[in-house]
């Protein structure tokens, strides 16, 4: 009972944190392409509820920031002006989901714009990009496991099911692939590809390339979980009554193989995650202005950002919650198939 | 002496296969260095012509990987359009610190990884091992970008590592002494980052196999005739425990490898990292190649060296005696 627990609260947890990416547009308080060039890397505000006479307010709010004389990034807090948090405000247009036409935000300011995680170069709110740059990096992340795992179970259900020279001309092959350290083969297959794209094109060419690096440990786990099933006296049976393979595979044989399409799923889609972030980061993947997070921590790759605005750092911890989710669901996936045992020797982790 | 041609066929194959491979890749290339050659106005459509008659990169795909193969058995193993050099010996200097970064790194989290994972084993349930599960299932949640860049912005803002590059301004004038000490302050930061980034993973599997072993009845006989504690764990226990961490020692100089690149990039630590990406970018379709291949090269030696300790270490595989 308590195993089946485990696992409902880890889906819980993943569908908070997907719902709360998914819906951006309201989380977020601005666009994330809006810039306000006057404020180029203005620190984190502080939201605040007692103000400079040590009044205690009911409401939150904080203090707008200004240029300090004869300086071009440094801010000082205007503390004469308290500017209150409004909550559920009208602001910005944006699709909920993509679809639904609002204009309603969780949270917003009137007299000044509220820069929760500071701003960057543009004076473009982190806060609503990091929101906006996980759907992209996230989504990245569920195709690509979803790319690999559709080539995972073909490749991996083909080799078990027939077997003989199949079987082993795409096992040699999936044995290069395992061996490869998988950033360097991620690199290789990119380095083929166009350098300089659109945004979209750009999306889709690392999802299709992420997706085929990984598709080589499923399919060995796939045409394990074959191999065994397709022995099994109901499968022998159907066959018997004529069933034709598609059939077989269809109804009896691939079934078997969901709970390691699970966990793998589990495992994978952080991984792509970070693949994205990677190739990002490293300007190979989706570039400006649309935010991911990979490229929205490029920009610490110069060492002045790097030195004096530590909050450009924050995209990268956005990454964290959510792996540690994915980690716990595939361990309860684990726990549920009683398979945890062996993926924990055979080194079911990201290696 | 079969087992280890058995071996050194297996990396033979896979070293062949990861170049065909490549190649392969390479064909699906829209564009080459010559392309973005020719968008320069001040070089003329001849000497970009001549250029690729020069290096053959119209030819077909087996042709090119067949002078590919000879000259790779001069030691040159094609070449950089960039760098105008042979691909050999720029990759060996690059490859000489990525080297010297991976394999101390790897030293340094097995040594971490073998007592801690002992010390999670034998107190199995009880707070120590509670406290190490959630700290590496916390560091198994951070990736290495993440790692990386947050140890970056530490050493920067504290002054506590020196930052980008192995060696320091001035380094030349050094005393040898002096050099060595350099380079080790280097080494420092991205070694750590690398270490933290491998060591949760090793310390579950020694956890893992530790405890298996712990509950075997050999075990408890030998803790009732009354062996000391320590010699127990690290001579009985961690000896039968010792196949499958070997195997992982192989598997971990791979990992650590895939880490190094994007390590090595973040932390501006000179090695193949930095010039694979600075190829990748560039078009420099030779030492992508090569790159690729020097990393699958040291991974080959990684494996190769694991069977070679596991021949030593496990009996069954030395008499060709298999367990079942």
């Amino acid at each position: 009972m308590t195993q089946r627990y485990g696992l409902k609260g880890w889906l819980l947890a993943l569908a908070v944190l997907h719902g709360i990416v998914a819906c951006a547009g309201f989380f977020a308080p601005y666009d994330p392409a809006e810039q306000d060039r006057a404020h180029p890397y203005l620190p984190p505000m502080r939201i605040r509820l007692v103000d400079s006479q040590g009044l205690t307010h009911l409401r939150p709010f904080f203090h707008p920031l200004h240029l300090s004389d004869g300086s071009f990034d440094q801010y000082g807090e205007s503390t004469d002006q308290a500017i209150p948090l409004r909550f559920f405000v009208a602001g910005t247009r944006y699709r909920l989901l993509g679809l639904v036409p609002f204009r309603i935000h969780l949270f917003g300011a009137q007299a000044s714009r509220i820069y929760l995680l500071g701003s960057d170069a543009y004076g473009r709110d982190q806060f609503s990009r990091i929101l906006y740059g996980g759907q992209i990096s996230l989504l990245a992340g569920l195709l690509g496991a979803g790319i690999t795992l559709f080539l995972g179970v073909l490749i991996g259900g083909i080799a078990g099911f027939y077997g003989g020279w199949r079987d082993g001309a795409l096992m040699r092959v999936a044995e290069l692939f395992v061996a490869l350290p998988w950033l360097y083969l991620l690199f290789a297959l990119r380095a083929f590809l166009p350098l300089a794209i659109s945004p979209v094109q750009a999306f889709f060419l690392i999802i299709l390339v992420i997706g085929a690096v990984g598709w080589a440990r499923p399919a060995r786990l796939v045409r394990g979980v074959v191999l065994s099933a397709k022995e099994r006296d109901f499968v022998r049976a159907a066959r018997g009554f004529g069933a034709t393979d598609a059939y077989l595979l269809r109804r009896h044989v691939l079934p078997e193989t969901s709970s390691v399409i699970l966990t793998q799923a589990a495992i994978l889609v952080p991984q792509f995650v970070v693949a994205e972030m990677t190739l990002s980061f490293l300007g190979l993947g989706v570039p400006e202005p649309v935010p991911t997070w990979g490229n929205l921590l490029a920009s610490l790759q110069q060492y002045s950002v790097l030195v004096s605005y530590w909050w450009m750092y924050v995209p990268a911890l956005a990454i964290v919650p959510f792996f540690l989710v994915y980690l716990g669901l595939a361990s309860a996936l684990q726990q549920e198939a009683g398979t945890e045992k062996i993926e924990r020797t055979t080194g079911g982790d990201r290696w | 002496m079969r087992y280890f041609l058995r071996r050194l066929m297996q990396a033979a194959f896979l070293l062949t296969g990861v170049s065909m491979l490549t190649f392969l890749f390479s064909t699906l290339a829209p564009g080459n260095y010559f392309d973005e050659m020719r968008l320069n106005p001040q070089i003329s459509a001849e000497t970009v012509a001549a250029l690729r008659a020069q290096y053959q990169v119209d030819r077909p795909l087996p042709v090119r990987y067949a002078r590919w193969v000879s000259s790779l058995l001069h030691g040159e193993m094609g070449f950089s359009f960039a760098y105008n050099s042979p691909v050999a010996p720029l990759l060996w200097v690059r490859a000489r610190n990525t080297l010297l970064l991976t394999l101390t790194s790897t030293l340094i989290a097995w040594a971490l990884a073998l007592p801690l994972g002992l010390w999670g084993a034998t107190t199995l349930g009880r707070l120590p091992d509670r406290v190490l599960s959630s700290a590496t299932a916390t560091l198994l949640a951070i990736p290495d970008l993440v790692l990386a860049l947050g140890l970056l912005i530490l050493a920067v803002r504290t002054g506590w590592f020196p930052t980008g590059g192995m060696v320091s301004v001035g380094f030349e004038n050094l005393s040898p002494l002096q050099k060595l000490r350099d380079i080790v302050l280097h080494l420092e930061l991205p070694a750590i980052a690398l270490v933290l980034s491998a060591l949760p993973i090793l310390v579950r599997h020694v956890r893992a196999a530790v405890a298996e072993v712990l509950e075997a009845p050999f075990l408890r006989a030998a803790a009732s005739h009354g062996i000391p504690r320590r010699t127990l764990l690290y001579r009985y226990a961690l000896r039968a425990a010792a196949n499958p961490l070997i195997s992982l020692f192989g598997l971990s100089v791979g990992a650590l490898l895939s880490g190094s690149l994007l390590v090595e990039v973040v932390m501006s630590w000179p090695g193949l990292g930095p010039l694979l990406l600075e190829a990748i970018l560039a078009r420099d379709l030779y030492v992508v190649i090569g790159g690729v291949l020097c990393s699958t090269v040291f991974l080959a030696a990684g494996n190769f060296l694991a069977d070679v300790l596991l021949y030593w270490a496990d009996p069954r595989i030395r008499t060709g005696v298999t367990a079942k």
